[in-house]
């Protein structure tokens, strides 16, 4: 078993998502640890990827801004396997699957294991695909993270049945990025999955306020915020991690309150 | 890895979850409706009608004098409306999308003719038509733009990335993530989540089959080879499946090499790319060691794209087709030379393919065939081809 179940053995997990890379590594390793230390209970590495189909401009800019101060996946490898000496936060990568099957899925889920990383968030490999990597990822103890969606309907039965780790809800439908109000059922597609399975169901995309964790949270076992953390991190650049402190500490007090 | 939508190992549906059900529904109307002997009736009268097919299969008679060898037949789709093949799927694609009850339709375009194929065929059948378009195909394809919008669609120009056909086709697969329910996302070429590169290339087809009947007719025997330009793949695959099972006919793709694919500034997928997986198909893309997306080049916007569709991965693989880099000097040249010695000036796209015909026909006996997919019409480029050559049209 993974550490994952841990982020949600206290009560309602905060899961803090940042992109690896940006401004540059040295900053993203900061980050990860001030964010544990402020209370995320689960974090998610983004791995940068030139063409982010599931993004919308603020986590795609990121991605650019990284990759053009020449962040790589074997840096990325480099800072976590530093970085896990300092904390047992459970770690998640959350990338698409060309910079995996390229690097050789294989040799990257070893790598996975071997730096401490728990699990694996890829947006566009749907449960019909996940074969891709399914065998590495159990040999090398990895969790595949499954994502449903407001258009799953019929399918949240059979993702959840074979879910591990958490289970990823997307709240809205289109790509990642802050929302002034979120108006999908989330609560009734968290309680469809809950009847197929029992681990946790997190709920992500278009959370930006503690208002909006507090519900979000209040409906599932946690909540997934992303784009207003890169946001953060755009604005103020190597200055930015008591910024995010301060972010993820009321976003923490918000889930808690749930 | 799923068994679903495969050629070979290539293809599949490497897509969010949010997009799933879209294409299991698309799936199931296209498996409903592709045998319906209304719908079948309803899409023919439309070719025939509305497109004008079956579009000619010229003999190049100067240009098989003077390049001394094979005789070179010209299938003219840039005769059809709309002045592509585009106009093939889209009809079909736009005519089964009615079908299932959509009421919109968003398209990538490249080159603009996918564009305006799909806005046409929107104005035709009441459908809203949003298109996608890279920034700099929109400078370097003004007029089409300006066309679409006659049409009544509304043209989005994307700045992500390199601001070319990838990153168009992504921002299309993001808007069709945030609206599905009363929209189809009408794609361009034979690539993508399955079912698209199957339903693609299957409006395409009937490409290669008037190819086959044309020239039975005038020739009484197949020909030696099928020429056809390759970005997506969409023209080539039209060209070449009524073919797949004719193995004693060469199947010839022609990448665009940019300037050339030993430069790092070429769009040649199968000559300088590796197996990969990016928007939703297994496939072969020009990336780097890490999987990132490489930033392809080609001078014509259609063929700028950095990826090939899966079937034309696994004609290669299996060696039934061969894919060579034309690089643009040729391609101008080509575009030159069709436009002088047989009076129709060629999409520059196309141009490609009449590039390859002219350096392998001279070797080739004088009972060989040639048969080049000339795709499209090159008006759309003037304007780029003069500027290639120095000459400023608008000062």
């Amino acid at each position: 078993m993974t550490k994952i179940h841990r982020a949600f053995e206290d009560g309602k997990a905060f899961i803090a998502f940042v992109t690896a890379g940006d401004p540059s590594l040295a900053v993203t390793e900061e980050l990860i640890l001030t964010m544990a230390e402020a209370g995320a209970d689960l974090i998610e590495i983004g791995i940068p990827f030139s063409d982010p189909v599931a993004e919308g401009v603020v986590i795609q800019d990121a991605n650019v801004r990284a990759l053009a101060a020449g962040c790589t996946t074997d840096k990325i490898f480099d800072m976590v396997r530093r970085m896990r000496q300092k904390t047992d936060v459970p770690l998640v990568f959350l990338t698409y699957l060309n910079p995996i099957y390229t690097y050789g899925a294989e040799k990257f889920l070893a790598n996975c294991e071997g730096c401490g990383l728990d699990g694996l968030i890829i947006p566009d490999m749907p449960f019909e695909e996940k074969d891709e990597l399914g065998q590495a990822a159990q040999a090398h103890n990895v969790d595949l993270i499954s994502m449903i969606a407001p258009t799953s309907h019929e399918r949240i039965a059979m993702i959840a049945k074979e879910a591990r780790g958490f289970i990823y809800c997307v709240s809205s439908l289109g790509v990642t990025g802050m929302r002034s109000e979120i108006t999908t059922n989330v609560g009734e597609i968290v309680q469809v999955a809950r009847k197929y399975s029992d681990i946790p169901c997190a709920v992500g995309f278009g959370i930006s306020t503690p208002e909006q964790t507090r519900e979000m949270a209040a409906l599932s076992d946690g909540a997934i915020v992303g784009s207003a953390i890169v946001k953060l991190v755009a604005q103020y650049g190597n200055e930015c991690i008591p910024y995010v402190r301060e972010y993820v500490q009321k976003m923490k007090d918000a889930v808690r309150n749930a | 890895m799923g068994t679903h939508g495969r050629f070979g190992p290539y293809g599949g549906q490497y897509i969010p979850e949010t997009l799933m059900n879209a294409v299991i529904e698309l799936e199931q109307a296209y498996n409903r409706y592709k045998n319906d002997p209304d719908f079948v009736a309803e899409l023919d009268d439309l070719l025939q009608n509305y497109a004008g097919r079956p579009s000619m299969l010229y003999f190049a008679k100067k240009m098989t004098r003077e390049l001394g060898g094979a005789k070179i037949y010209l299938k003219r789709e840039d005769l059809n409306h709309t002045g592509s093949h585009k106009i093939n799927n889209v009809l079909g694609q736009v005519l089964l999308a009615k079908r299932m009850g959509k009421t919109r339709v968003i398209a990538e375009t490249g080159a603009g003719q996918h564009g305006v194929a799909t806005a046409t065929a929107a104005a035709l059948m009441d459908m809203e038509c949003e298109i996608f378009m890279g920034k700099e195909d929109t400078d370097r394809q003004a007029l089409n733009v300006f066309r679409m919008e006659l049409l009544g669609a509304k043209v989005h120009p994307v700045t992500s990335g390199t601001m070319t056909l990838k990153d168009a086709v992504s921002e299309t697969m993001r808007e069709w993530t945030a609206r599905i329910d009363d929209t189809h996302y009408v794609l361009g070429s034979v690539m993508g989540p399955a079912p698209f590169p199957e339903i693609v290339r299957d409006f395409q087809a009937v490409i290669g089959r008037e190819i086959k009947q044309q020239l039975l007719e005038r020739e009484g025997r197949l020909p030696t080879a099928v020429l056809a330009c390759v970005g997506g793949g969409s023209n080539a695959m039209g060209a070449f499946y009524d073919f797949i099972g004719n193995p004693e006919v060469r199947l010839i793709g022609c990448e665009a090499a940019g300037r050339g694919a030993d430069t790092p500034e070429t769009a040649a997928t199968i000559a300088t790319g590796t197996v990969g997986v990016f928007h939703g198909m297994k496939s072969y893309f020009c990336q780097d060691e890490y999987g990132q997306i490489a930033p392809v080049y080609s001078i014509s916007a259609g063929l700028d794209y950095p990826g090939i569709g899966p079937e034309h991965a696994m004609l290669h693989d299996n060696g039934r087709a061969e894919y060579v880099p034309v690089t643009d000097d040729e391609a101008v040249d080509a575009f030159e030379y069709l436009s002088r010695t047989e009076g129709i000036i060629p999409a520059i796209e196309s141009a490609h393919a009449v590039a390859h015909a002219r350096k392998i026909a001279p070797a080739m006996f004088k009972d060989d065939i040639l048969v080049v997919n000339l795709s499209g019409r090159g008006d759309k480029d003037v304007a780029a081809i003069a500027r290639y050559r120095g000459v400023n049209l608008y000062d």
